[in-house]
Order: C-alpha cells, then structure tokens, then sequence
C-alpha cells in the first residue's frame, strides 16, 4: 500500500504536521473522530468519555501487551463538524506534557478528503521524546525478542 | 522461530553500533573491525553477519579480502527517527480508512 500518511518535523521547532489523504468523503473521516464506536475500533483504545463540543472534554484508555493500562485525555476547546476540532493531548503519568492539537478536515471531491493534524509541545524536547517513543519501543521490541529466542535455546 | 533481521534489532546492541561508526569512516575487513574489540572474534563475525543481513553493511570483494561497508541508504532509514512514529500513525489512519468504507458500505 502506498504510504499516504505525512509527518513534517523541522529540526529545533516545537510543533509537529501530519497530514494524510482519505479515500473517504468528508463526512465519514469527519465521524472517525467523533463516533466513540468508531474512535475504540481505529485507535485501540477504549473511549472513556468523549463530549463532541466546546468545553467538552475526553478520556481514552489504552492496554499494553503486558496489561498494563495507559490513559491520555484532553479539552475541546473548538468543535465545527466536518471542519475542525481543537483539543488539548495530555498522556497521563508521562513527562510529554500536554499537547494543543489542530485537526482540519477538508473535503477533495465527493470521495476524498485530506485531514491535517497540528500538534504543538511545550518544549522541543518533549515534542522529540514524542517522536522517539516508537523508535524506542522497536528497540525494546527487537530486545524482547532476543530474549524470547535466547530463553528458547536454554 | 522467526529469525527475520531489522534495523531496529541490529542498531540494538551497542558493539554492531560500535561496529557501524567504525565502517563510516572507510571500509574494513572483519580482521580489521575484530581488532578494534576485545571480543572473540567468532563474535565480532556473527555481529557482522547480523548487519550484514539486515543490509547496514554490504559486502565488497577485493582480491582475495572482503571489506564491509555502510549502506548508506539503509543508514538513513535509522537516522531518521521519524519513521517509526510515520508508521504506527500510518497505520492508524489505514485502519482508519478501511472500517469507514466498510461503513459506508453496510449503510
């Protein structure tokens, strides 16, 4: 499959730009973000709370596989259907800090439509611990699974 | 048992990253990189054969030697930290797509 997700992080700024092109109409990518149902099977998570509005504010848990439960929450601070939702991102009990997220939806045709995510850290550093964190987590997954075949040769 | 090599497998061990700085700067045989290290050299080979595989380090005969060098194509692939984070979003958003069309269709 085509790699149609894009990330933009310049070197010693604070903000990160992810942008992808959906074959889906508006509306749909649009409900994506908003129908908790919809939001638990995409993202693996499970949907706490989530109040699609102004002031609302939302939880979603996640578990790793070691049953350990992770959750991250925010604030709707802006809420226009198919348009744009702001919201704050805090990953609890982590030192990333919280987040300020600027998603736009835009409609391309009938069929298509392309969505931007803003995410603006506090710090540099925390917006590049952000970025490592999976980087992290594939050499943590390629030492587990040195340690699998080791334990297996025992 | 799945044996399948990585970058992120290989970059894991701090002796194949040894290994790769000292490459960097020029070509080496493996007697040339063993000599740099402390350990046996039967184990300095499985590290090169690791790289090797995961293709950080290609091989080059010369005569009657074979000198390892850096893949810079594949360097660039863990000198950018972004990727990772690309995929698991990538991933996400293909997940995405295909449960909205499925949707979209059962409506």
């Amino acid at each position: 499959m085509e790699r149609k997700t894009k990330v933009h992080a310049e070197d010693g700024k604070q903000e990160l730009l992810i942008t992808r092109e959906f074959d889906l109409p508006l509306e749909l990518l649009f409900k994506a973000y908003v129908d908790p149902d919809i939001v638990e099977q995409w993202m693996g998570t499970k949907v706490l709370k989530l109040e699609n509005k102004k002031h609302g504010s939302y939880q979603f848990e996640t578990t790793d596989p070691k049953g350990n439960k992770h959750r991250f929450n925010g604030t709707i601070h802006e809420f226009t259907p198919n348009q744009k939702i702001i919201r704050t991102f805090e990953f609890e009990n982590t030192l990333l800090g919280v987040q300020l997220e600027v998603l736009e939806f835009v409609k391309l045709t009938n069929d298509t439509s392309k969505l931007t995510m803003h995410t603006i850290y506090e710090s540099v550093t925390q917006r590049d611990q952000h970025l490592k964190m999976p980087f992290v987590q594939g050499i943590n997954m390629a030492h587990n699974r040195i340690q699998e075949i080791v334990n297996q040769l025992k | 048992m799945n044996l399948r090599r990585d970058v992120f497998q290989a970059i894991a061990d701090p002796t194949r990253r040894a290994i790769l700085l000292l490459v960097a700067s020029h070509s080496m045989t493996a007697g040339a990189i063993a000599s740099n290290f402390d350990t046996a050299r039967p184990t300095v080979s499985k590290h090169l054969q690791i790289l090797t595989e995961c293709e950080l380090l290609k091989q080059e005969q010369n005569g009657r030697e074979i000198y390892y060098h850096l893949n810079p194509k594949k360097m660039k692939k863990i000198a950018d930290f972004i990727e990772p984070f690309r995929n698991t979003w990538d991933d996400k958003f293909n997940k995405l797509e295909t449960i909205m069309k499925k949707y979209k269709s059962s409506r």
